[in-house]
């Protein structure tokens, strides 16, 4: 029989990503509707110390697999080693988060498994005693609900969609003996972008789109800066060459949730508004009253962002004191 | 090198979609179909290569018979010839049957690289690429901007979550396709004219030795769809001057939304 709930967690230098958080958290109210443990499975090369902290977040089990051969993400040594794992040890539901290394390894997994998936879930309930995951499709127009028959149920879950909760676990930890396979992809560089908050994970992100006129973001970053999120960019900003293609929002973009989203000079294009729509509040800076972007907002300030941006930092920073 | 794109025919991003009757799928009539953004960076990066290499590009679709527009407009792009699986059991698979019709259609045809798109704007699923390098026990390289062959492995930078990743892998491989890889060429009056003339292969699963009623039964099902909830309308903050105006919205951010 199947049962409990795994939850794989990710780490970037060093440290586990929030998505993690998520989808343990999102994984104990799981395991605690249907009663069950909620074990973590932690794969990398230097991870046994940090490890621990998981138990912060309800996890009963600690599964580190530690290996050089996990130092870095690749898609075929991570699935053997989890879905050996989850072969052997027969989880009723793997939730993980969606993020690029997620959604690569979920579909892989899913693959290999011949195990259903929810992709980028944003919530999970239980309608009797069947799982039921709510995914967007169509760039954010449809909220579909979707059925997982089969076994494990993997679950997906979107960056910044589901909340983190503190619970106490046991938070036992246990060595898995790791034999990844014979691995054919092969690491030959990695940069990671230095001291920025991801877009994706990013609580705040202030956008610029056309209306910046030209690459000088410095308005938007001193507020973000303040407001320890991430800075976004429409199409045309990245087109135009001013922001990097990394800091896309969209339907060729990435697409985000943060409590607050700003957007300064965006015309609110649909493909705009397909990476941007679920987040929490949305403000709109436009000097154009009729922009579409101030039909999907919350709060509108009609007017130059060029004068209002920078007012809008010094507010917070007096707030900040 | 043959070279295999998967395309997908999707609705067009600025089409308005709407659900039908029956709850779990979306009204079609108004829609305007194209190829998919991400399956149009797959055809010119596919070309590319072919250009460099020598060689042939294959489309290869699972969907209705109008499928046949997407592909045509991919050979007037200049690809070679193209495969459709098109069977009334398809109407009813997910992600990972899809995967399992066009993984039987690649075991009987010689290739060296597959490239996909990172997702199908229409139902977003991130998932038909990957799994069809699972299905043929190939390795996958995922969103990737920029890609080399060299000699019989394929060097690609892919982008993650904080940065880039360059990843190499033997062929035949799979890749899936980000924005920033290319800019996928207009069609020209020559390249259509010659698409009139591709071959492009239509099958059932019958053809290709699957069982329908085994595909027809997806592991994961729709069983309600809604449109997201609508906002609650725009406040817009008024104010004599622009340090007015800030002063309010920082405010209402702080004191009600209390998102700072
Ligand atoms: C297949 C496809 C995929 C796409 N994917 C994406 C995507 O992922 N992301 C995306 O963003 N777009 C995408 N687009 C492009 C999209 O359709 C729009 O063209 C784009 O979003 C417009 O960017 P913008 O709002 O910055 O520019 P514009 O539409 O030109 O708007 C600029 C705005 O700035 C305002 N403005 C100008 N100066 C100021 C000022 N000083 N102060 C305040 N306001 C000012 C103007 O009033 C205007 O509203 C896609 C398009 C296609 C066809
Ligand atoms: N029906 C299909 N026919 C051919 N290729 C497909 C099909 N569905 C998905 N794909 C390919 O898989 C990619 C990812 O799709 P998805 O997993 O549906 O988001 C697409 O960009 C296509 O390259």
């Amino acid at each position: 029989m199947s049962q409990g709930v795994l939850a794989i967690t990710e780490q970037l230098k060093g440290v586990f990503r929030k998505v993690t958080y998520e989808a343990l958290s999102e994984g104990r109210r799981i395991a605690d509707r249907l009663n069950c443990d909620l074990t973590a499975l932690v794969l990398g090369a230097e991870i046994e110390n940090i490890s621990k902290e998981l138990n912060q977040y309800g996890a009963d089990r600690i599964i580190v697999a530690q290996s050089p051969a996990l130092s870095e993400y690749l898609t075929d040594a991570y699935t053997t080693v989890i879905a050996d794992y989850i072969t052997k040890e027969k989880p009723a539901v793997v939730i993980l988060g969606a993020s690029t290394q997620g959604k690569d390894l979920s579909a892989r997994l899913s693959a290999r498994l011949n195990a259903p998936l929810a992709m980028d879930c944003v919530a999970v309930r239980f309608e009797d005693n069947n799982l039921i995951a709510t995914r967007p499709m169509y760039g954010g127009k449809i909220l579909a609900d979707v059925a997982l028959d089969g076994n494990p149920q993997i679950l997906a879950i979107r960056p910044n969609a589901m909340t983190i909760a503190n619970a106490d676990g046991a938070g036992s930890i246990e060595k898995l003996d790791t034999d990844t396979g014979s691995i054919v992809l092969q690491v030959i560089d990695k940069t990671l972008d230095t001291g920025k908050v991801e877009l994706s994970e990013a609580d705040t992100v202030v956008s610029g789109g056309r209306g910046m006129g030209g690459a000088d973001f410095t308005v938007i970053e001193e507020l973000v800066q303040l407001l320890d999120g991430a800075v976004g960019a429409s199409r045309s900003a990245v087109d135009e060459g001013w922001r990097p293609a990394s800091d896309q929002v969209g339907q060729t973009g990435k697409v985000v949730s943060p409590n607050l989203y700003i957007a300064c000079g965006i015309s609110g294009a649909i493909q705009h508004l397909a990476g941007m729509s679920s987040s929490k509040v949305v403000v709109a800076i436009n000097k154009d009253p009729e922009a579409p972007i101030f039909s999907k907002a919350d709060y509108g300030i009609e007017g130059d962002l060029f004068e209002i941006v920078p007012k809008i930092a010094e507010e917070v920073r007096k707030l900040k004191g | 090198m043959e070279i295999v794109v998967l395309l997908k025919q999707v609705p067009a991003t600025e089409s308005l979609i709407g659900i039908a009757d029956d709850g779990v799928s979306i009204k079609t009539d108004d829609i305007k179909w194209v190829i998919n953004p991400y399956d149009e960076f797959a055809v010119e990066e596919a070309l590319k290569i072919k250009e460099a290499h020598g060689g042939s590009v294959t489309i290869i679709s699972v969907g209705p018979e109008k499928t046949t527009e997407a592909i045509r407009t991919s050979l007037a792009m200049g690809a070679d010839k193209g495969i459709l699986i098109n069977d009334p059991a398809v109407t009813g698979c997910d992600g990972l049957s899809t995967a399992r019709i066009l993984a039987a259609v690649l075991k009987e045809i010689p290739f060296d690289l597959i490239i996909a798109g990172q997702r199908a704007v229409d139902d977003d699923n991130f998932q038909v690429g990957v799994a069809v390098a699972e299905f043929l026990g190939i390795p996958n390289i995922s969103m990737v901007i920029q890609q080399e062959i060299i000699e019989s492995k394929i060097r690609c930078h892919g982008t993650i979550d904080g940065g880039t990743v360059i990843l190499e892998a033997p062929l035949p491989a799979l890749f899936t396709t980000q924005r920033g890889l290319n800019e996928p060429r207009y069609t020209s009056l020559p390249g259509i004219m010659k698409a009139k003339k591709k071959p492009i292969d239509i099958k059932t699963l019958a053809d290709i030795g699957l069982d329908a009623d085994r595909i027809g039964k997806p592991l994961t099902r729709i069983v309600a769809m809604q449109t997201p909830p609508e906002r609650k309308g725009i406040k817009m903050i008024t104010g004599d001057s622009a340090q007015a105006k800030a002063v309010e919205l920082v405010r209402i951010l702080h004191e009600e939304a209390k998102v700072i």
